[in-house]
């Protein structure tokens, strides 16, 4: 295919491309193919703490933040995210310290078999420092765009608000 | 599932896309915001051999008002639509995008996407036929405009020739007192509508309605306007015998498809349902 002399390039199949984010605040080359997911790309990157559930859209398990926007992983090409910002489960907790949704789902015991998590715990986070006023219905449906087969969700509604009261105080 | 292997171009204008679209032939497909082509890619539904990606396209995420009418562009993801001012009939938009799917969909979703795809129970092509809207098409060839009416032909099918590209939705004025309503019934929240009802009333200083535009979604193969129901509203009050009577003849009027999520006894009574908590909605904004 014939390429225009400044214009954009096809990139083939099963061409690996240079795709530079911020991945948790450091700038990163990630090499998907055009087909990889960005789940698939940061996964493959070492950052294995993002899950794949169901892969089309559903479960929610994979959530992550483009441009500080929470979007399922699964359902934006990792290509799409070049020159943008990304953050995994990964860039929550501050060294040893966990981030305060992490603690509060340790703490109300959000969590059984945990692969739901990583997509909560950041989904959650996010609602929790964009909107501290989030009441309780609005928390409730934030957190109804992910899939839990174990808790109820009731420890997960309670740990989320629970970090929220604590974001205000 | 890992999606089928494709050859990717990232455009950065309209007419950067438009001349790689021209460029890749008939099995290339544009992708925006990917929330409803990259789960048909990874159940393989469709296989397109090229994706020219739009999605950081300049130009095209704003919304214009003019004289009262908006434009609307073709990137608008549903977050910001959601969060937008809108008045009157216009709020039809907002309330229409707060209903589909989740938030993390909503942050990446797109208008023009979402017309493209044409999703029988998808929420804003309802909203943009009750509010007569036009979608704006580009091509190579030069633009033009369609009525969403005439932009729907059915299931996943538009009047979208294979070189063009949604670009905007022109929204004509909403009407001096003019309000909205939007309710649809999904099974869980986020889950695709078995059924929606978009509405458009405006209504003079005494409360009659002067017109109305009454949109059912899901129900049948494409969204359609109830025609028949609007008649029996024009020139009442909205009382609660009239919207009863508003709703029933909705329901009798679609032509409802069964499916193998609900069938279509049940899509009628839901018609039935949601029209009357639209029009519930804008009478409680006309009492306001």
């Amino acid at each position: 295919m014939s390429e225009a002399a400044s214009g954009p390039r096809w990139h083939d199949p099963d061409e690996r491309v240079a795709v530079e984010v911020v991945l948790n605040g450091l700038p990163t080359t990630l090499h998907p193919s055009p087909r990889w997911t960005l789940a698939d790309a940061v996964r493959e990157h070492g950052l294995t703490g993002t899950h794949l559930g169901c892969e089309h859209g559903v479960c929610g398990a994979c959530t992550v933040l483009l441009d500080g926007e929470p979007v399922r992983a699964c359902l934006v090409l990792a290509v799409q995210a070049a020159e943008r910002r990304v953050e995994t489960v990964e860039g929550l907790a501050d060294g040893d310290e966990l981030h305060p949704v992490q603690a509060a789902f340790r703490e109300h015991r959000a969590l059984q078999c945990g692969f739901c998590t990583p997509g909560f715990v950041v989904l959650a986070a996010w609602l929790v420092e964009r909107e501290p006023e989030a009441d309780l219905e609005r928390v409730r449906e934030v957190l109804s765009s992910n899939l839990c087969r174990c808790t109820g969700y009731g420890p997960i509604l309670a740990a989320t608000l629970a970090a929220r009261e604590g974001n205000d105080a | 599932m890992k999606l089928p292997p494709f050859a990717y171009v990232r455009a950065r204008t309209v007419d950067e896309a438009l001349a790689l679209l021209g460029e890749a032939g008939e099995g290339a497909k544009l992708l925006a915001g990917g929330q409803s082509l990259v789960p048909v890619l990874a159940y393989r539904l469709f296989r397109p051999t090229h994706l020219v990606d739009v999605d950081s396209v300049t130009g095209l995420d704003g919304i214009a008002v003019g004289n009262g009418a908006l434009e609307i562009g073709a990137l608008v993801r549903h977050a910001r639509l959601e969060r937008a001012r809108f008045d009157g009939a216009h709020r039809l938009l907002a309330l229409a995008a707060s209903h589909i799917g989740h938030v993390p969909i909503r942050a990446r979703g797109t208008l023009g996407g979402s017309l493209a795809h044409a999703d029988p129970a998808a929420e804003l092509p309802v909203a943009a036929l009750a509010l007569d809207a036009r979608v704006v098409a580009r091509s190579s060839r030069g633009e033009r405009e369609v009525a969403v009416g005439r932009f729907l032909l059915g299931p996943f099918t538009t009047a979208l020739e294979p070189d063009e590209m949604v670009v905007a939705l022109r929204v004509p004025p909403a009407a001096p007192g003019s309000h909205a309503g939007f309710r649809e019934f999904a099974v869980r929240s986020g889950d695709f509508a078995l059924a929606s009802a978009g509405v458009v009333v405006a209504c003079d200083e005494q409360g009659a309605v002067t017109s109305a535009r009454i949109v059912v979604g899901g129900v049948e193969p494409v969204p359609r306007r109830m025609s028949d129901a609007e008649d029996v509203l024009i020139g009442e009050l909205l009382r609660a015998d009239t919207i009863a009577a508003v709703a029933g003849a909705a329901s009798v009027s679609c032509e409802a498809v069964g499916d193998r999520n609900v069938d279509a006894d049940t899509r009628r009574d839901l018609v039935a349902a949601l029209v009357r908590a639209a029009l519930i909605d804008v009478q409680a904004e006309v009492a306001a």
